[in-house]
């Protein structure tokens, strides 16, 4: 059934359903059977090297597909508690039914290290809808650089495999960095396709084993005329940790700028810390900033002008509850912090430790 | 006999301060231990139920759409009102206190859910987690002491309206889903200028729109599913949320109003440190012992006490807590009130009954006469 068809059919099932709306129980049946929110189930599992595990999703019908590039936030319950984290898919742009993510291990990760233990066949996992800029650009430009370090490589993954899969013919270059060819993701198919393209040029620096890679170190612009005659035309997408990031954007700053595009994530767990009263609080709804005068985030936003709904003001009555989108917190009563990103908080009860994002 | 003319000491002041401080470090601490506790098992136990309710629900229907057969119609009717039972105590009252917020699940949110009853949601939380959990018994502001109907204390003038306090209750336990939704909007109280004329009609219409949504879907959609046979599930459906309505007022009333439980005034409780506060939970509500399964049917409000200390810990959790709350109680001398169901609400009727009534025979003398000599009470 169509969407556009499937629609005035739903309203009505979900009136007759209530306030649970049809999801409420068809989720009873099969998690994946629900209409109003993105769900995947894990078809394989597969752990390519030491400290990271590659995962083909299934996602349900409500799943709106990915541009190469994007990414997707991943919600996996944990303990009782759904964590959620951006990935970008690694695979190949336009297949409805198939996702493929590659998590790398972080030492203190939660959700990385859960994943990268746990993960198995037939487990199911929250999707949001993709996001992101880092993206090809229509039309094509006439040469591609592809800068990737750690983790970085997935969604360089999903830009070359959806190239190839369209038939592009023109010069691709990867730079790909990682510590050791043991611990780089995707090298076996990487290799391949090096092999088979012609147009596509593989460049590797393993940062703790000089000399196994074609090039050694970290990135500089010495790397670049390796990659091709013009890679100051090419259109050129880095993606890696931020001391990679930096030392691209200082070699592309002038006039280049234009063609390049960036992405960087930056794990929950490995977020500065600050104190209270450091940094600033972002209302994201609102537009509004303000420095964190380390009061509750309650009086901080009347400070700022900001409307915010409140009861008892001393953390029982949940009427302030609201999203923190980023940043840690301590909850006043308990003590206790916690820098998990999209997460339901007291506002009346919670002090922010440095920049904090609220979804107010 | 003389009124009082001292006024009756504070059941606030029975412990020192400093007794009270300790017994609300104590408190914290369960509070603290539990919080880190929560975890898979929790999560378990609500999604258990709401399985069993969303599947008790959908056969409760099935066996309604067959309910020209006298046995499919008693076994549909007791389904349904188990399932609005349980949804409306178990899950909707205490997923939105927010005892399952840590689970960072869209569907158990306290913020986003919604109930299969006639009060919305969002009104509900305000007039429930705030208004009556911050100002629990106190007289002027819990307006759940009575609901604005009742007379449930002393300390509440009497006036000739509360001679009809039973059939208010009566009337109030068997309409108690209109009754709850009504809640926030204060009808007894008069708009106090246009701000409040306007909010007062903004609250108006979210009730009106929910309750118009609950009645097409219970009395017209689904009779309509039966075709000719509609009269059956019309009346099942109508039976399950009178069961529903009364269970809930009963479970409810025992919450507050059994003989022994306090109530406040808003000067005694002015200027409140947090132990002043668990004190006051403690004092002003009452539990009811039972087996685990009529704890789940009560939405584990037979742990009142419990629940007012600790609204928005997971409430499955109140049983093992309460062993440690009764044991503090009893070294600090608070009073901690529990009985069964039958007990409870006995004295919760017996007080009906007597606070229908003035508490001066004179008085009531005065008006029998004056009624006797066909003059305005």
């Amino acid at each position: 059934m169509s969407p556009q068809l499937a629609r005035p059919g739903l309203r009505l099932l979900n009136a007759i359903a209530g306030p649970h709306g049809i999801d409420g129980y068809l989720e009873q049946i099969d998690p994946l059977l629900v209409t109003g929110e993105c769900r995947a189930e894990v078809a394989a599992v597969q752990r390519g090297t030491e400290d990271s595990v590659t995962l083909t999703l299934r996602p349900n019908r409500a799943w709106r597909g990915f541009r190469a590039g994007q990414f997707v936030q991943v919600a996996v319950e944990i303990d009782g508690a759904r964590h959620q984290r951006c990935y970008s898919p690694a695979s190949q742009e336009g297949r409805r039914r198939e996702l493929e993510i590659t998590v790398k291990r972080h030492p203190e990760g939660l959700v990385s290290n859960f994943l990268a233990d746990r993960a198995e066949p037939g487990m199911v996992l929250g999707l949001t809808p993709a996001e992101g800029d880092f993206r090809l650009p229509q039309p094509l430009r006439a040469s591609i650089l592809l800068i990737g370090g750690g983790s970085g490589i997935t969604p360089l993954m999903a830009i070359l495999r959806t190239l190839f899969a369209q038939g592009y013919d023109g010069p691709v270059a990867l730079l790909h960095y990682a510590p050791d060819p043991a611990r780089a993701i995707y090298r076996a198919e990487l290799e391949r396709l090096a092999a088979q393209r012609p147009g596509f040029r593989l460049l590797r620096s393993y940062t703790r084993a000089p000399g196994a890679g074609e090039l050694d170190g970290h990135f500089g612009p010495l790397h670049l005329p390796q990659s091709g005659p013009c890679f100051a035309e090419a259109e050129t997408f880095a993606c890696g940790p931020p001391p990679l990031l930096d030392a691209v954007r200082g070699t592309w700053a002038n006039g280049l700028e234009r063609r390049l595009h960036v992405e960087s994530f930056v794990p929950p767990d490995l977020a500065p810390v600050g104190e209270p009263g450091e940094g600033a609080i972002r209302f994201a709804a609102s537009g509004v900033e303000a420095p964190n005068s380390g009061a509750s985030l309650l009086e901080q936003a009347e400070n700022a002008g900001i409307p915010a709904a409140f009861g008892c003001r001393m953390g029982i009555c949940h009427t302030c509850t609201r999203r923190k989108l980023a940043g840690t917190h301590r909850n006043l009563i308990t003590g206790e912090t916690s820098s998990e990103p999209d997460e339901e908080i007291q506002l009346c009860v919670s002090t922010a430790l440095g920049d904090l994002t609220l979804a107010l | 006999m003389t009124a009082t003319l001292t006024p009756p000491t504070s059941p606030l002041d029975s412990l020192t301060p400093e007794q009270i401080e300790s017994f609300g470090e104590e408190m914290d601490a369960i509070r603290r231990r539990v919080l880190g506790e929560r975890g898979e098992s929790d999560a378990a136990y609500i999604r258990s139920v709401i399985r069993v309710q969303r599947g008790l629900e959908i056969g409760g229907r099935a066996l309604l759409w067959a309910g020209v057969l006298p046995p499919a119609w008693l076994a549909g009717t007791a389904a349904l009102s188990l399932s609005k039972i349980l949804d409306n105590m178990e899950i909707g009252h205490n997923v939105m206190h927010g005892q399952y917020d840590w689970m960072n699940d869209p569907k158990l949110s306290g913020e986003q859910f919604e109930w299969d009853t006639a009060c919305p949601a969002d009104q509900w939380r305000h007039s429930h987690n705030y208004m009556h959990h911050t100002h629990t018994n106190i007289v002027g502001k819990d307006r759940d002491i009575g609901y604005g109907i009742l007379r449930m204390s002393e300390d509440q003038p009497w006036s000739p309206y509360y001679l009809g306090n039973p059939l208010w209750a009566a009337l109030l336990a068997t309409f108690f889903q209109y009754g709850v939704a009504l809640h926030d909007l204060e009808v007894e109280n008069r708009p106090s200028g246009d701000a409040d004329r306007a909010e007062k009609r903004e609250l108006a219409k979210g009730i009106w729109g929910k309750v118009r949504r609950q009645t097409v879907r219970d009395y017209v959609l689904y009779p309509a599913l039966s075709g000719p046979l509609f009269v059956f599930p019309l009346a099942g459906n109508a039976t399950a949320n009178l069961a529903r309505n009364l269970w809930a007022f009963t479970i409810i009333f025992c919450g507050h109003f059994p003989e022994g439980t306090h109530e406040f005034s808003e000067e005694e409780t002015g200027d409140e440190t947090r132990g002043q506060w668990y004190y006051r939970q403690v004092l002003g509500s009452a539990n009811l012992s039972g087996g685990p399964l009529f704890h789940i049917l009560a939405g584990n409000l037979s742990f009142q006490i419990e629940h007012h200390l600790f609204p928005d810990l997971p409430a499955n959790r109140y049983a093992e807590i309460s062993v440690e709350v009764q044991e503090a109680c009893e070294r600090y001398g608070v009073p901690y009130n529990v009985g069964p169901l039958h007990s409870q609400f006995g004295s919760v009727v017996a007080k009906i009954l007597r606070l229908a009534l003035p508490e001066s025979p004179r008085r009531l003398g005065g008006i029998v006469k004056k009624v006797a000599l066909g003059l305005k009470p």
